[in-house]
């Protein structure tokens, strides 16, 4: 170990398992952490002293937003925390807070993507055919993409969920999340649905009971700041009830580019899923198309 | 929609509170402003400067027009609170009509009371 950087940490880590605990409780398992570890390496040292540990993870990369859990009192991803940063010999991991638990580090996200879903988070437009089987793209700008840029980094790990004072109380709150992202598809220039998140956001499930705390923002690991899209989400609501808010049509679609050269760009993969109503057989994922 | 409009109306109401606020700081306690609201060389907090101002028709209603907006400010931030301890449908429901009844008859009552205090005032002498 000497000259390795390697130093013994204790991984306090909260079990639980419904079927057979009548409630939680909290395992030590000391861990020789080296360098460059994160929680989630450790995790799986702890692994083979506690085989039946479970957690989510998938990327380790910070990118697929499984591993998100409340490590040293802090909702973080496991996978994106060096234990080295922590600055502590015992490491305290738990499952993420204001969530029911399916098992140990496990959290039952099917509230918080249940409230995604019912904000519509997605681009509503008339042209569905067009969406369907896109001929074109749809103009932006530069500055329209600005708009909802940031809050589209969100990965849905939860940890601002986890955050959430309001949430921790009120259980018919939306939540930061699902919140966050009605207000980037309500900033698309593209989507054209603020009527229709209007009618489920400004009634209770709206961003009204936030009161601006902005441990939401604190916690999210990929800086989103959904403090900041609820204030904007309010701000747009009430202008639109004051008939101030400035409504734009939704975008149009730009004509292929004429003239361009396309020798050398790679063609596009061909789809690996065919256009609803049309039976053919998807392409295999490496086969490519021609360019159009 | 329900909700947004009555949380507009609690920034509203807000707002509204504090133009009042400012308006009483400014009469009330500030020598250089309140100076012109005291009667006949009174000081504007002396009994007579009260009693003239309450025979004024704008002072009557910028103190109906406090009495309302802080009231609706105050018990729309109660009953954010009290609805965060999760309350069912039923108790939601209680807690909307109870906070309205008591809203409202403290806002009949304060502004019985400032419509009465000109009669008032004059019974006293002021």
């Amino acid at each position: 170990m000497a000259g390795t950087g390697a130093r013994i940490v204790t991984f306090h880590v909260r079990r639980y398992d419904p079927a057979t605990d009548r409630e939680p409780h909290w395992e030590d398992h000391p861990v020789e952490v080296t360098p460059g570890m994160t929680v989630l390496d450790a995790l799986w040292i702890v692994k083979e002293a506690a085989p039946t540990l479970a957690w989510r993870s998938s990327c380790r990369m910070g990118i697929c937003g499984s591993c998100g859990m409340l490590i040293n009192g802090r909702p973080r991803l496991a996978c994106n925390t060096q234990i080295s940063e922590l600055g502590t010999n015992v490491v305290a991991v738990a499952p993420l807070p204001n969530f029911g638990i399916v098992k140990d580090l496990v959290p039952d996200l099917a509230p918080m993507f249940e409230a995604h879903r019912e904000l519509m988070p997605y681009l509503l437009r008339d042209d569905t055919d067009e969406q369907d089987a896109p001929t074109r793209e749809y103009l932006q700008t530069p500055a329209e993409l600005e708009a909802y840029l940031q809050f589209s980094y969100c990965i849905k790990c939860g940890c601002c969920m986890a955050a959430c004072p309001t949430l921790a109380t009120d259980a018919g709150y939306a939540g930061p999340m699902p919140l966050t992202q009605a207000h980037r598809y309500d900033c698309d220039s593209r989507d054209a649905g603020f009527r229709a998140r209007r009618e489920i956001l400004s009634g209770p499930d709206g961003p009204w009971h936030c009161h601006y705390a902005g441990e939401c923002s604190q916690v999210c690991p990929k800086g989103v700041d959904p403090a900041r899209a609820i204030q904007l989400m309010k701000r747009q609501l009430v202008f639109d009830l004051l008939h101030l808010r400035r409504g734009h049509a939704p975008a149009s679609l730009a004509a292929p580019p004429a003239g361009t050269p396309r020798e050398g760009i790679a063609a596009a993969p061909a789809p690996t899923v065919a256009p609803p109503g049309q039976g053919a057989t998807p392409r295999s994922p490496g086969e490519a198309v021609a360019p159009r | 929609m329900r909700e947004r409009t009555l949380w507009t109306l609690h920034l509203g109401a807000g707002g509204l509170v504090l133009v009042f606020l400012a308006l009483h700081m400014a009469i009330m306690h500030l020598d250089l402003t309140g100076g012109p609201f005291g009667v006949a060389g009174a000081k504007a907090v002396d009994w007579a400067s009260v009693a003239e101002r309450a025979r004024e028709a704008f002072f009557t209603v910028t103190y109906v027009a406090l009495l309302g907006a802080a009231l609706y400010h105050g018990l729309f931030g109660f009953r954010n609170i009290l609805l965060e301890l999760n309350p069912g449908a039923a108790a939601r429901r209680a807690i909307d009509v109870g906070l309205s009844a008591i809203g409202l008859l403290l806002f009949l009552f304060g502004a019985w009371v400032t419509l009465a205090a000109p009669g008032a005032a004059s019974a006293v002498g002021g």
